[in-house]
């Protein structure tokens, strides 16, 4: 059947800000549909918060709403475009979860907007465990003996039936968060209250233990005409009590017959059908008992997922885009197979390789955090590796991660498993780790038989057999290398196949022979052992494939063809992690775009599954391949490029850029990049173009430090170099913070995986400007010296705070003219200075003068937070010759796409041109000018998935995502961030307020506006000394936490607890003593409540929250906010 | 479960020259030689083993990784493999299932099958993809002698293999309630599971005259699937021209491929066929798809079959694979509905088969 002609609007539902659970990989579908069904006539109208996105690119809908994904917004978006239809299953649980909000209200069916895709029927059944339970038993399917909860007494008579161990699960949660393992009444009273927290309908299911089964998982496809196709099946390495988003996974299944697999293949569709999933993508997941075969079903979620990124990466079937066009009409065998481009989408894809994906943690950002991996997923990204053996793909896989790890071991990291005794080991292994799978080869290499291995972690045999595999391996290299130590071993071609066709990179080999990795790859090559390149083709090579989609395995043949036009190749961003995420792969979609318009072959390396440069669309070659200098220095040798792109990827590329040859690196130079990092070279750059920096110096150790710190005076802000995130940055206030920061990044192990040069670099110790007002500057320079300002983003909270975890605004809110006036100089002769060509981000610091407590006027762009009553100081503190975070928000603020522009740059393209061409828009003259509205980036941080970790913002980066908020007041777009980002600010009611000093004028300011607009205020002693001090009466003074409670003064934490408190202003003071306000944001967290950490956070919201009394918040799309950006009588091109 | 000695260097090497490295492993031979075919299920590899239709054929398993969860005899199609050989990228030294009574290799040891691993498996079956399946040889002999016996290997055009495989004597098995008399062409053991669910199954020698076969007045005759060339199968054929008509007809891949010679049609060897688990396949009145398992190297010419429904297509390349002579009572599909291995989506036909014989016998 055709597609559907009854409808002609069709609304797309984003998955928001990237957090845990939901990533990237709803950006890579949402595009696709929202191309899809373009192409196929649709009007698309697009709803996503989260700006890194490509899929809210203004071209890729017909209209595009960066509002807040909230049921109300959604309302008002449908009644503004009345769209016919709503697809809510390519946007993760976020857009299920308001699709049901929008059906159970009422809102779709008053509008005459239909689901599709899946109907809200299909949605509770899949989502409902209790149904989906009911369900599954109705079709005969087998399940894990279960109940259902909705209180603590219940909870008990049902894990009494079902007999422990059990696993708890809340309902209607994403990513499996809240979810536990009990083996002890005690572990089970705590896991079943907090699910019951957790779920937002208070509702458990306890189930029977399958821990250490084994888990699978099928990616399945149905059409309306009932026609249903496994796209891809997944086998987990790691057993059953691992959530699948932390489990190393493998595709195709690995230990299956196919009398099990078809039994397995035969309940998905089952599943499918009984659901009612109409159209679309679904993932069924089992477990299978390994000592009888027993297979249950385990859950099925009926829309895509971050599984079918994976699977449509690991087959080269693109899931989203036939789910979307399933969605309008049509059926499996009207949608042709792009890869092979003769045969239909309605098969089955079958793979000559093998696809391993091991996710990526950051444990070492939240401490106090144990680094276990439970049902509760953790991970914040993944790599996805292929190769032709499981060995090989696996190696390249741990290889990938980008922490140091040369593969399975034989690499320094190595030396951690070595300090465990046998015993230690195996009982290191025996629990779930992000270092287990390294623990498992450790052990195999030490003699620990198979079945001892299995029957400590439940990993099977056939795994563990091919590790050991790569442990004998080893032995024998290491046995080649003992005659000469320090040198390459002379091999014989077969030998040098064989390593490396099992995955060993040349780093591990110059680790096991003590010799230069470069030696080592020449050697290599001289005995002519060098990568061939396979096709991923969904077929096995049964038909030819037209979409070249690359991988390297070590075989006879090579599959690249030659090339037509000149190539240049991106280097991607690698997995994600925070600091390093979604905006740089946006950044690297934006230049294979603006790269193929001109004419370019664009050659994308990458190994993140998730992300929209994966997608074998998105450019003209893939290579799914680890950023490693072996991996990308091959692809270059084999594709013969005019350049490679280092600069858009973040910092994996460009840790590349010093070992790539010179000549290769497009736009700014290699030598520049590295002086805008070496910290003696940048100062005398500064002090050269007579630019401020904050005073500071560079250590090696302690007394270095102390002497720097003595030099400028406490607080100081330490950090090593070359790390992105703010990983490890901290302020000290004092001798002692100093001594501890200095030790920990000394003794950080974590440090020195990040792969960077950091363990081997200084650390930089800074004065650090408490009260500055942060600056951020995205801006392009072309091979001409001419530089366009992409804009100024003023932080919202102060420096001290990491500029990643900060919200910002786009024009500056209170900064004069004047000082941004200044801070464009700045940024024009610094990149002058370091010869950028393309992108130049440069942080800056504004101070104020002597501070003021009258509150600025908003109406004057002059009057300024930063100004004050003395003269504002602007220091630079950074400058980065590469795309920053804040390039695809800048790009939707003021409609000026930089990472395209930048690409074309690079190839030698100048502004004037682009300008000319349309790509940018002509200049503006005044970057404060007012274009009406304002735009604040708000972040998303993962703190509910780290319970025990303190919410509390720092120099340390820690959010995973980002969301964008256009209204015309800078409060309202706050306000409106708050809500994008899932915080509601409440209309009335009680503020507990208690703040550090540094914090207390800026916090008495909004202590002011909150008053007046009626709430009541509560305070801890000092704050509320200020506040009356200032004449903002307090309502409430609490007591301070563990003081012998006063008559009549409440302790913050009961307080809390009582619901007698709506919002939270807490903010931290250093590394101090914090327990009181670490206790109260803890009690903020388990309440829900708002909870602002900074004074300046504090007063956007008071302003915003006096706006809102006039106005309501606006809901318009991009592209009318971009049309009031073209200056009068511009054409729309 | 690992071999006590490393493996032997062995070459393969195509009639047409082109060579390719690896290592002996299963039973030792010097050479081995067949038609080279390739077959891209993922898993399966007993199924495809232990299928008599590949006798002739040496298969090449596009799925890396062979032998991982070893060897249950649940999942034998025939008592013993009736391959030439096999060709694979990399041979698990470890198996793991707990359906497993032993590994692949000493399978193939056990029954005198040779297999080479170590292949770059993905260049060779572009190579077939791209000059047609052709017989090959490997072992660890000299490449010159290799290429002798490549080039010496007739092929499956025009040699009777059915002759080779089919059973020596008629046997009955199976429990329905119907009677079927199934000739077996190089038959394999799910089609009698699954025929044996319907009726009791008598299997007879590819031989048998109809008379013979009809003589028990069954409520159906099953010709079943085989190797090799359909047009060899002379005597078949002329046994079911006498029945069409007498007694519901239903053949699998080789059967079907006799079904249309019956008719007056005529068949094809296709450049390298379609071996593998993921077939699409639609059925012309309904409009469904079904996902199929397909072993066939020769196929039947559409528009050939005088008077005949061409009831199935195979979407991958439009060829002909399903045909129905609906007065006569007689069906076939060219893929194989029973599966082992692959998909059960087409297992329906069985069903189809006893709702024919049903009707045949109330109207009788």
């Amino acid at each position: 059947m055709p597609r559907r002609d009854d409808i002609e609007s069709i609304l797309i539902i984003g998955s928001g800000p990237i957090v845990i659970g939901q990533a990237c990989e709803f950006d890579y579908s949402g595009t696709q549909a929202c191309r899809v069904l373009r192409d196929e006539g649709y009007r698309v109208i697009l709803a996503n918060s989260n700006p890194a996105t490509i899929m809210t690119d203004p071209e890729v809908a017909d209209v595009t709403y960066v509002e807040p994904l909230d049921a109300a917004v959604l309302a008002r978006i449908i009644e503004r475009e009345r769209p016919d239809a709503v697809l809510a299953t390519l946007g993760g649980q976020t857009g299920l979860n308001l699709a049901m909000e929008l059906a159970e209200s009422g809102v779709l069916e008053a509008a005459g907007a239909e689901l599709i895709g899946a109907t809200a029927s299909a949605i509770a059944t899949a989502e409902d465990r209790q149904l989906f339970k009911q369900a599954m038993i109705e079709i005969g399917l087998d399940v894990p003996r279960s109940g259902v909860a909705h209180d603590i007494e219940t909870a008990r008579e049902v894990m009494q039936r079902v007999g422990l161990p059990v696993i708890v699960r809340p309902a209607y949660i994403l990513g499996g968060r809240g979810a536990g393992i009990a083996e002890t009444p005690e572990e089970f009273e705590e896991v079943a209250s907090f699910g019951l927290d957790a779920s937002p309908i208070t509702e458990i299911l306890i189930e029977e233990s399958i821990v250490g089964w084994k888990e699978f998982e099928l990616e399945v496809m149905r059409d309306h005409a009932d026609n249903c196709v496994v796209v891809c099946a997944i086998e987990n390495l790691d057993p059953m009590g691992v959530h699948t988003g932390d489990s190393i996974t493998v595709a195709p299944t690995q230990t299956l017959s196919d009398p099990e697999y078809q039994q397995m293949r035969d309940a998905a569709f089952a599943v499918l059908r009984r659901v009612g999933v109409e159209t679309g993508g679904s993932n069924v997941q089992f477990a299978v008992d390994p000592a009888t075969g027993r297979q249950v079903v385990i859950e099925m979620n009926p829309r895509v997922s971050r599984s079918s990124a994976l699977a449509s990466k690991a087959t080269g079937f693109p899931i989203a885009k036939i789910a979307a066009r399933l969605a309008v009409g049509y059926t499996l065998d009207e949608i042709p197979n792009d890869i092979t481009g003769v045969t239909p989408a309605s098969f089955e894809p079958t793979l000559d390789y093998v696809v391993t994906k091991v996710p990526r943690w950051v444990f070492e950002k939240f401490q106090a955090t144990r680094n276990t991996l439970g049902t509760s997923m953790q991970s914040v990204g993944e790599v996805m590796a292929i190769g032709r053996t499981f060995c090989e793909s696996l190696q390249k896989a741990l290889r990938s991660l980008e922490q140091g790890r040369f593969g399975l071991n034989a690499d320094p990291a190595e030396a951690a498993s070595d300090r465990l005794d046998d015993a230690q080991l195996l009982a290191a292994a025996a629990v779930p780790t992000p270092e287990r799978i390294f623990q498992l080869e450790a052990l195999l290499r030490r003699g620990a038989t198979l079945e001892e291995v299995n029957a400590a972690t439940g990993v099977d045999p056939w795994f563990l057999h091919q590790m050991l595999r790569i442990s004998q391996e080893r032995a024998r290299l290491e046995a080649a290398g003992a005659e000469t130590p320090g040198t390459v071993p002379d091999m014989e071609r077969s030998r040098w196949l064989q390593a490396k066709r099992l995955g060993f990179s040349d780093a591990q080999l110059a680790y096991l022979w003590g010799a230069p990795a470069t030696e080592v790859r020449a050697v290599r090559e001289q005995a002519g052992v060098r990568p061939t390149y396979k096709t991923v083709d969904t077929c096995a090579a049964e038909f030819e494939a037209v979409t070249p989609y690359h991988y390297s395995s070590y075989e006879d043949s090579d599959e690249i063809r030659a090339a037509e036009r000149p190539r240049v190749v991106i280097c991607g961003s690698g997995p994600n992690r925070i600091g390093q995420g979604i905006e740089f792969d946006y950044c690297c979609v934006h230049a294979g775009q603006a790269l193929r318009d001109a004419g370019y072959e664009t050659v994308m390396i990458n190994c993140n599954p998730e992300t929209v440069s994966t997608d074998y669309d998105a450019n003209d070659r893939l290579y799914f391949e680890p950023l490693t200098i072996e991996d990308v220095s091959n692809v270059i040798a084999a594709e013969d490029p005019v350049g490679v792109i280092v600069s858009l990827g973040g910092q994996t590329p460009l840790a590349l850029s010093g070992e790539l040859p010179a000549e290769l690196v497009l736009g700014t130079s290699p030598a520049s990049i590295d002086l805008a990092e070496d910290r003696q070279r940048w100062n005398a750059l500064c002090a050269r173009l007579g630019i401020p920096q904050p005073p500071g110096g560079t250590a090696t150790g302690y007394r270095e430090a102390r002497q720097v710190a003595q030099g400028v005076g406490y607080p100081v802000l330490v950090r090593p170099s070359y790390v992105l995130g703010g990983r490890a940055m901290t302020i000290v206030y004092n001798d002692d913070e100093l001594a501890a920061a200095i030790a920990e990044l000394a003794d950080s192990g974590s440090l020195g995986r990040e792969g960077g040069p950091a363990s081997q670099r200084p650390v930089l110790v800074d004065r650090f400007l408490e009260d500055a007002v942060e600056v951020d500057v995205d801006a392009l320079r072309d091979c001409t010296g001419e530089v366009q300002i992409g804009a100024v983003m003023e932080h919202v909270e102060s420096a001290g705070v990491h500029s990643g975890d900060s919200a910002c605004t786009i024009p500056p809110t209170t900064l004069g003219a004047d000082v941004v006036a200044l801070i464009c100089d700045h940024t024009r002769r610094i990149a002058a200075e370091l010869e950028v060509v393309g992108l130049l981000n440069v942080q800056f610091a504004v101070t104020r003068g002597p501070s003021s407590a009258a509150a600025a006027s908003r109406a004057s762009a002059a009057a300024s937070r930063a100004s004050g009553e003395g003269e504002a100081e602007v220091f630079v503190i950074e400058a980065n010759p590469r795309a920053s975070r804040t390039v695809p928000f800048v790009a939707k603020a003021t409609g000026a796409p930089l990472a395209m522009a930048a690409a074309r740059l690079m190839v030698k393209a100048t502004l004037a041109e682009l300008r000319a061409e349309g790509l940018l828009p002509a200049q503006r003259s005044d970057p404060t000018a007012d274009p009406g509205f304002v735009a604040v980036k708000e972040v998303v941080l993962p703190f509910n998935r780290f319970p025990d970790a303190d919410a509390v913002l720092g120099p340390e980066m820690r959010s995973t995502g980002e969301v964008m908020a256009i209204d015309s007041t800078p409060g309202l777009a706050f306000v409106k961030a708050q809500l994008a980002a899932g915080t509601r600010l409440p209309a009335e009611g009680t503020v507990f307020m208690s703040m550090a000093d540094r914090d207390k004028p800026i916090g008495l300011r909004a202590a002011r506006i909150f008053h007046e607009l009626g709430y009541r205020l509560a305070a801890t002693a000092g704050t509320a000394r200020c506040l009356r001090d200032g004449g903002v009466p307090v309502a409430v003074e609490v007591a301070k936490l563990g003081d012998e409670a006063p008559r009549g003064k409440p302790d913050a934490v009961q307080m809390i607890a009582a619901g007698e408190v709506h919002l939270v202003v807490n903010s931290p003071h250093g590394r101090g003593p914090r327990a009181d306000g670490e206790h109260i944001r803890s009690a903020v967290g388990r309440a829900g409540l708002p909870l602002l950490t900074t004074g300046a956070a504090a007063l956007a919201a008071a302003d915003g929250l006096r706006d809102s009394r006039d106005h309501s918040p606006a809901v318009n799309s991009l592209q009318e906010y971009h049309a009031r950006l073209k200056p009068a009588g511009a054409g729309s091109g | 479960m690992s071999a006590s000695t490393p493996p032997a260097a062995a070459l393969l090497v195509l009639r047409d020259g082109e060579t390719f490295e690896g290592e002996a492993v299963g039973a030792p031979a010097g050479v081995s030689a067949g038609e080279v075919v390739f077959n891209t299920v993922m898993s399966g590899y007993t199924e495809v083993i232990t299928d008599p239709s590949y006798a002739g054929q040496i298969i090449t398993f596009t799925y890396p990784h062979i032998g991982n969860y070893g060897v249950s005899s649940d999942d034998f199609e025939a008592a013993r493999p009736w391959c030439r050989g096999v060709i694979m990228r990399d041979l698990a030294r470890l198996h793991s299932s707990w359906r497993a009574e032993g590994s692949l290799e000493d399978f193939l040891r056990e029954h005198n099958v040779a297999a080479i691993s170590g292949i770059d498996t993905r260049r060779l079956t572009r190579h077939i993809r791209d000059a047609g399946s052709m017989p090959g040889a490997f072992g660890v002999a000299s490449r010159a002698d290799l290429l002798a016996a490549a080039r010496a290997e007739p092929g499956t055009s025009g040699v009777d293999l059915v002759g080779q495989v089919t059973t020596a004597e008629p046997y009955t098995c199976g429990h329905g309630p119907r009677r079927v008399v199934a000739y077996d062409l190089g038959i394999k053991s799910t089609i009698l599971r699954c025929l044996g669910e319907l009726a009791t199954v008598t299997v007879v020698p590819a031989q048998t005259p109809a008379s013979e076969a009809l003589a028990g007045r069954p409520d159906g005759v099953f010709f079943s699937n085989g190797p090799g060339d359909p047009e060899m199968a002379v005597a078949t054929v002329e046994a079911m021209k006498e029945m069409l008509g007498r007694v519901p007809v239903f053949g699998i891949c080789l059967g079907y491929q006799l079904l249309a010679l019956a008719l007056g049609g005529s068949t094809f060897k296709m450049r390298f066929g379609h071996h593998g688990g993921n077939v699409p396949i639609r059925c012309n009145s309904t409009g469904r798809i079904e996902i199929t398992s397909q072993n066939h190297n020769f196929a039947v010419a559409a528009g050939s079959v005088p008077g005949v429904a061409e009831t199935h297509v195979c979407l991958n390349d439009d060829t002909l694979a399903g045909l129905e002579l609906p007065d006569a009572e007689a069906f076939g599909v060219q893929y194989h509905p029973e599966a082992g291995p692959g998909p059960h989506d087409a297992r329906h036909h069985f069903a189809r088969f006893a709702e024919m014989m049903d009707r045949h016998r109330a109207a009788a």
